[in-house]
């Protein structure tokens, strides 16, 4: 198995160029939503609106202005599918079309995929969507075919701040901490990491430097894989067919002692 | 706020609800059917019937329906078959994937259950559907198998949807019991209406509603344990969705026990319990798939 591979996105340096956006969009041929036509969502400058079937990167916009609007700061920033180590997406799929490559990167492969969308109920991260042409459960491939020739993926290349880092997790992991360091030191204590550790689902193969709490980014503070709830569900659902069966014996017994 | 609500709708919608509706019922039949044969003395059999005939034409329907939800619904046999090797396809800690063979396995047995049932009649008279007759042993161990499974079908829809990261579903551990349940209920409903219908004998008709009393109450409990184990997402049903839920607890489970505690002042009014429990189901199953589907 190769090195695994991921992204380290640093928040702070996000200038919402969009970029990554559409070299994501080229490289992977991926369809404009309602044809082309521009339609405004009315939040800041966000009309992507969410990752998905055909958004395989977001840049969210966050603006946070003092109600006079003196004092106030915009939070940008890419975001993408995670590549979780352990992946609810691919624990769900009943088809196998969701694979972990060499790269340790989570891939969905179309071709297998019968668009049963369980994976999108099970990503905690609201990730993956149906691609209206393909009618298959899609997201970001980390462009395997990319990497597969030593090319780094297209948002990363077109990135033109540096904040889509890409490489092997563990030197992104040591570039994470020399940049938190560094705006610690700078006064910035509300600067934290979010997906690097084990801790959360094995460890984010794209983690991301934030400076602000993760629910503020639209990030769930604390995901979880969906099989937490398999064992006491399938528990309480097995003592609820047994009560039945009693229920059955009793009530069905009963007549049958009266008729006789 | 629950990680949960972080998450993306999968849109499973009317569909699927009709799905986990039918389902319930078609896997409650075959139970209630076999629990009747087992242990009613002297049985009214056109209302054992009833049951196996009902469930197999039910399950044939959930196929159908789980088929056109799929994105490509040409590639539903990738849910069983490997789509390169052609090796099984199974993962047991996979709700949806041991879903998928269950409703084969299901299938199987309520279509041999089925054709048992139309040869107790006579139709067709061939003497090797004489051992798929429950009386006889290959019949009782079909009939067992096919309960197992038919249970797991009522139920399972329930553990698939907690497991997922949606709010409500993942947020509560309770909803495989609270389908379960609902199912068997609905199902003896199902049964009371149709063997009315068909003028079975009111003593086994008398016999599926104290059954069906005592799976009310249970769907009480269990109800209640739902909603006390959603905490404080629960606050998401102070809504219309709140409204559905009151009026699926009052119409569906409270007024049906009332009614049946009072059925000799109601009797001519028999079917309107059954229909109202059978209501009560389906709308459970709208009111939890669609109130996290829209946040």
């Amino acid at each position: 198995m190769a090195e695994p591979m991921g992204f380290f996105t640093d928040t702070t340096v996000c200038i919402g160029c969009k970029a990554c956006e559409v070299a994501c969009k080229e490289w992977n041929q991926l369809p404009a939503r309602n044809g082309g036509i521009g339609t405004l969502s009315g939040d800041s400058y966000d009309n992507t609106r969410h990752l998905g079937g055909i958004h395989w990167r977001h840049v969210k916009f966050i603006e946070q202005f003092s109600p006079d609007r003196r004092d106030g700061r915009w939070l940008m920033m890419s975001d993408v599918c995670k590549h979780c180590v352990r992946a609810g997406c691919m624990e769900v799929c009943p088809t196998g079309a969701i694979l972990r490559t060499e790269f340790d990167t989570v891939v969905i492969q179309s071709d297998a995929c019968n668009g049963c969308r369980d994976c999108i109920a099970a990503c905690p991260f609201g990730v993956i969507g149906i691609n209206p042409v393909s009618g298959t459960a899609q997201k970001c491939t980390l462009c395997y075919d990319r990497m597969k020739v030593g090319l780094e993926p297209a948002c990363a290349k077109a990135c033109p701040t540096q904040s889509i880092n890409f490489g092997p997790i563990a030197d992104l992991k040591k570039l994470a901490q020399d940049r938190l360091g560094q705006l610690q030191q700078s006064g910035e204590k509300r600067a934290q990491l979010y997906g690097d550790s084990e801790s959360m689902l094995g460890g984010l193969n794209s983690f991301y430097l934030l400076v602000d709490k993760p629910e503020v980014y639209g990030l769930p503070p604390d995901p979880k894989l969906p099989s937490r709830n398999l064992k006491p569900s399938a528990l309480w659902s097995t003592l609820g067919a047994v009560a039945l069966g009693i229920l059955g014996v009793f009530s069905f017994r009963e007549r049958g002692a009266r008729d006789v | 706020m629950s990680s949960t609500f972080f998450s993306a709708p999968p849109h499973w919608l009317w569909l699927i609800t009709a799905y986990f509706f039918f389902g319930g019922l078609a896997g409650g039949s075959y139970f209630v059917a076999t629990m009747m044969h087992l242990f009613v003395k002297n049985p009214d059999r056109r209302l054992v019937r009833l049951g196996y005939l009902v469930a197999f034409p039910l399950v044939c329907l959930c196929g159908l329906l789980l088929t056109m939800d799929l994105g490509r619904p040409e590639r539903f046999w990738h849910m069983l078959v490997q789509s390169e090797t052609l090796r099984p396809m199974i993962k047991t800690y996979s709700p949806m994937s041991s879903g998928a063979w269950v409703v084969l396995l299901f299938s199987g047995c309520a279509f041999l259950s089925f054709l048992a049932a139309l040869a107790e009649r006579g139709w067709p008279d061939w003497p090797v559907l004489r051992r798929l007759d429950p009386t006889a042993r290959t019949g009782r161990l079909l009939t067992v198998i096919g309960t197992v499974l038919g249970l797991y079908l009522a139920g399972y829809t329930g553990v698939l949807l907690a497991v997922t990261n949606r709010p409500i579903w993942a947020d509560t551990t309770f909803l495989g019991l609270t389908f379960l349940v609902s199912s068997a209920s609905a199902s003896a409903a199902l049964l009371i209406l149709l063997g009315s219908w068909i003028g079975v004998s009111p003593r086994s008709v008398h016999s599926l509603e104290r059954f069906d009393r005592s799976v009310l109450v249970l769907e009480v409990l269990a109800l209640a344990a739902l909603i006390a184990s959603l905490g404080r997402v629960a606050a998401v049903w102070l809504n219309g969705w709140g409204v559905l839920l009151a009026a699926t607890v009052l119409g569906g489970i409270a007024l049906p026990l009332v009614l049946a505690w009072r059925r000799p002042v109601l009797n001519r009014q028999r079917w309107i319990g059954p229909v109202l429990i059978l209501l009560g189901g389906l709308l459970f199953r709208v009111l939890i798939v669609f109130s996290s589907d829209r946040l």
